[in-house]
């Protein structure tokens, strides 16, 4: 048994130590807003925040975020107001499929925690979530739309 | 476009007599339909209203991101004359289409056609039940119909002033007769549609409550992990279950026809660990040796072979070739890539003796319904698809439907018991349908004076017809290889007056299954056309813009949108700051697009793509911020594949297994897209896929200009851009 803090919750999940974050959010607590979509770390779909960062959940065994604050795409909004991202997200109408945008916007939500007005070589440099849609020149905007808002 | 996969329609109609029995068919869990049962009666077959006047427009076609779902909502809408912040949508299962003798159509969602190919009827149901529902308040009023109005959801009566709304007559109304052949409004007076309204899918994209096809959660419900023949085609000798079954969470272990072996667990992570610890021995079944290296060198003897099949011809382009006074010759070669969509392929299925239901992501849930059907050993009106939200497409849904046949015959060894099917990225990379691999010779001729007087083009290489639609080949050939190239029709035209051309293709196929990759054809045909004009061009000592104009006065919609980019661009006029441009033009699906690419190379050969200018002339456009996104991410997809795609095939097998190895473009590559949106009226054309066409070949003339390197073979990433 693995206790998870998810979203303000507490989860105790039957998981192998190293089972990944991302599955065990999934399958085991059962939110599926975190996606998968390589388990490599390299796609950035199963961005999660633990702790105040951003993290590739696929690739951290669930052991690692035991007893941490992790906060999913499903617990973003706080008190039923969407955070300036995803108000972004709304506002410019960015997602296609949307497949990617949950870790998308976990991803952006971290690097404007640390980088409240980043540039766009600040965000070429800390950005490199996969969206096969071919959001990104509206994501940019997003970011943007949500830094000049915070 | 013709290539749909065609279902048998024979096989429709012979089930949709038992299809009634479809409709009281009872599965373990068949709330959903109970659920869709109880919603208010519908005004006709695309729209209901609910008494708190709440539209609901059905949708047959499929938004994979591209925005068809709103934009087909905005045209019934416009018709309706309903107020568009009460409407929501619904998308029919293919299983009530069957029932219905098929009253949503095509089901289709391909070639860029979910719009152009069924705007015609979609506005006709929101015309028919506007006209319904007015006639509906008449009768309730004792007035000629022709005397009221219908505007934002409200039924005026004219002369009394007197009002009701959509959702109190509704009921009434869906008494009525569908008028046929309603008329239309002229686009000019749209007042929803042609607007860059919002799409209605964004909400529940940004919060994680999008419930896609992966995320599918029913009672009881059971996880499988597949692993495919490693060689494509190949097919499973034997596996070792004991060795895998009591692992954790493990509940079967099974064969997937004669070609696959999965575990099926309590969760996905079990199933999938289990999987990589099972003992499975293959028969590569015969192409164990084929190698990126063979399939090349028999593509390449196919550019000189001396049967090909002909697609455009105008005079005698090889005797004019024989007598030219200046000749120029290139080989252009384009490599299989896969569509990798965000969301690996997956479906979940319940099989019973007496049905089966499966979930599934899919571009044509007719197609899957079919496969389904097929693989459940039932009629097809006792299965049926519940079309769940999918995570991209871009061609790989709609080439083949494999992953609903796995796991229907999956669900088919625990009966009752829902399963969900679920590729990894792994098997996703190395068991698509892939682009198709080719390469082209071009050779053109210039008489004394400097014209080009003849162009071969001589295509080699893979017909994705021949492996997924062989019923579309003619007498052999397939006519989708010229995409783009064709002397008429919607599927491009070929641009350029040349008094004798030849375009032929020698059919080259591998085991290597391919598939319509977004774009699909027109992407190498694009490629090799305009990067070679450019070498054309070059050769003739004559701007490119101005080269391509004098070949163009008789294809007007082809010269307007590439002189439309050229002015923006600012051709003629000298890029700043070490910027080099580009051009290329091209038709397809319907649509005339060209682009103007803006590049940077610097001395150690890093190469910059700093600005597009796209101009597309789609003939109606519905939703002009919905295509400005299909432009910017059919850029971002043609430019990732110019970029670093490429599957490469060892001992039969894909060697490209994830997106470290098959990489693609980040948002630090993404170049500035500008969009000019020309629509002229009088056609419609698609929006999702033809601006890709014109990605590749633009940059590619744009590093020309900067480096004075000619890539012909590709992703990029194989080519040292550093100067000589
Ligand atoms: S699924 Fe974790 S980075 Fe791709
Ligand atoms: S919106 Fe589809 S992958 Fe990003």
């Amino acid at each position: 048994m693995i206790r998870l803090m998810v979203n303000g919750q507490s989860y105790d999940v039957d998981v192998e130590p190293d089972t990944p974050l991302l599955w065990a959010i999934r399958e085991n607590v059962g939110l599926t807003g975190t996606k998968y979509g390589c388990g490599i770390a390299q796609c950035g779909a199963c961005t999660v925040d633990i702790d105040g960062t951003a993290v590739r959940s696929c690739s951290l065994p669930a052991s690692e975020a035991a007893g941490k604050k992790i906060t999913t795409i499903e617990g973003l909004a706080q008190n039923g107001k969407l955070h300036p991202v995803q108000q972004a997200w709304l506002d410019l109408d960015i997602p296609q499929c949307g497949y990617c945008q949950s870790g998308m916007i976990m991803a952006v939500a971290g690097l404007l925690k640390d980088n409240p007005k980043p540039t766009d070589a600040d965000i070429d440099a800390a950005l490199t979530n996969i969206c096969r849609c071919g959001t990104y020149q509206r994501v940019r905007a997003g970011i943007h739309a949500a830094a000049a808002k915070a | 476009m013709n290539y749909m996969p065609k279902i048998d329609r024979r096989s429709f109609l012979v089930s949709s007599a038992a299809a009634g029995l479809a409709v009281g068919m009872r599965l373990p869990f068949g709330d959903e339909a109970a659920a869709q049962t109880a919603l208010p009666p519908e005004v006709n077959a695309w729209v209901v209203v609910k008494p708190d006047d709440t539209v609901i427009i059905r949708i047959a076609r499929v938004d994979m991101g591209q925005g068809t779902l709103t934009g087909l909502a905005q045209l019934v809408a416009e018709e309706l004359e309903c107020d568009w912040s009460k409407v929501t949508w619904e998308y029919p299962s293919p299983g009530r289409n069957v029932a219905r003798n098929r009253i949503w159509q095509n089901y289709q969602t391909a070639g860029s056609q979910g719009i152009r190919q069924s705007q015609q009827y979609v506005r006709e149901g929101g015309a028919a039940a506007r006209m319904m529902l007015i006639q509906a308040a008449a009768n309730d009023w004792k007035v000629p119909a022709g005397e009221c109005v219908a505007a934002n959801s409200v039924i005026t009566h004219k002369p009394s002033g007197r009002t009701t709304t959509f959702g109190k007559v509704a009921d009434a109304a869906g008494k009525l007769d569908v008028p046929k052949n309603p008329p239309l409004k002229d686009a000019k007076d749209w007042k929803i549609a042609g607007k860059p309204l919002k799409r209605l899918d964004t909400p529940d994209k940004i919060n994680g409550k999008q419930v896609y096809a992966i995320d599918t959660k029913l009672p009881g419900m059971l996880n499988a992990a597949i692993k495919l023949s490693p060689v494509i085609g190949g097919k499973v000798k034997s596996f070792d279950a004991a060795k895998v079954e009591s692992m954790k969470g493990v509940k079967k272990v099974v064969q997937v026809g004669d070609y696959g072996a999965a575990v099926v667990a309590d969760t996905w992570w079990h199933a999938k660990t289990a999987l990589e610890a099972l003992p499975i021995v293959w028969d590569d079944g015969g192409n164990g040796n084929v190698s990126s290296e063979t399939i090349a060198a028999r593509l390449k003897e196919g550019l000189d072979a001396d049967e090909a099949y002909v697609g455009n011809k105008q005079g005698d382009a090889k005797g004019a070739l024989a007598s030219a006074a200046k000749k120029v010759e290139a080989v252009y070669a384009y490599p299989y890539q896969n569509h990798a969509p965000m969301e690996p392929m997956n479906t979940t299925a319940l099989w019973t003796a007496d049905g089966c239901q499966v979930w599934a992501p899919t571009q044509n849930a007719e197609a899957a319904l079919a496969v389904a059907a097929a693989a459940a050993e039932l009629p097809v009106g006792k299965c049926d698809v519940n079309r769940m939200h999918l995570g991209g497409g871009f061609g790989r849904r709609a080439s083949s439907h494999d992953f609903v046949e796995q796991a229907v015959l999956i669900a088919k060894q625990l009966p009752g018991t829902p399963v969900k099917l679920i590729w990894s990225r792994e098997e996703d990379m190395t068991h698509g349908r892939y682009h198709p691999i080719t390469q082209c010779k071009l050779t053109g001729g210039f008489d004394a004076q400097g014209n080009l007087t003849a162009l071969h083009m001589r295509l080699s290489g893979q017909s994705i017809v021949a492996s997924l639609l062989p019923q579309l080949l003619k007498d052999g050939m397939d006519p989708f290889v010229f995409q783009g190239l064709n002397p008429s029709g919607a599927e491009g035209v070929f641009g350029y007056e040349i008094p004798n051309l030849l375009i032929d293709h020698a059919m080259r196929n591998t085991h290597i299954t391919p598939g319509f990759w977004r774009g699909v054809n027109n992407n190498q045909n694009a490629i090799y056309l305009e990067c070679f004009m450019d070498e054309l061009a070059q050769a003739a000592g004559q701007d490119p813009l101005e080269f391509r104009r004098k070949l163009m006065a008789n294809h007007p919609k082809h010269l307007g949108v590439l002189n439309a980019v050229a002015e923006k661009v600012g051709w003629g006029k000298p890029a700043e700051g070490g910027r080099f441009r580009g051009l290329a033009q091209h038709m397809g699906y319907g649509s005339y697009v060209a682009a103007a690419a803006e590049v940077s190379v610097d001395p150690k050969g890093q190469l910059k793509i700093h600005r597009i200018v796209a101009a597309t002339n789609c003939g109606n456009a519905v939703n002009p911020q919905q295509i400005e996104a299909q432009i910017q991410g059919s850029f971002v997809y043609g430019l990732s594949a110019l970029l670093y795609q490429e599957c490469t095939v060892k001992n039969g097998k894909i060697e490209q297994e994830n997106f470290d190895s098959y990489n693609v473009m980040r948002i630090d590559e993404m170049p500035l897209v500008e969009t000019i949106i020309m629509p002229s009226g009088d056609f419609w054309g698609g929006v999702g896929e033809p601006t890709i066409f014109v990605a590749a070949p633009a940059v590619l003339n744009a590093i020309y200009a900067a480096t004075g390197k000619r890539i012909r073979s590709f992703p990029l990433s194989k080519h040292d851009l550093k100067s000589a």
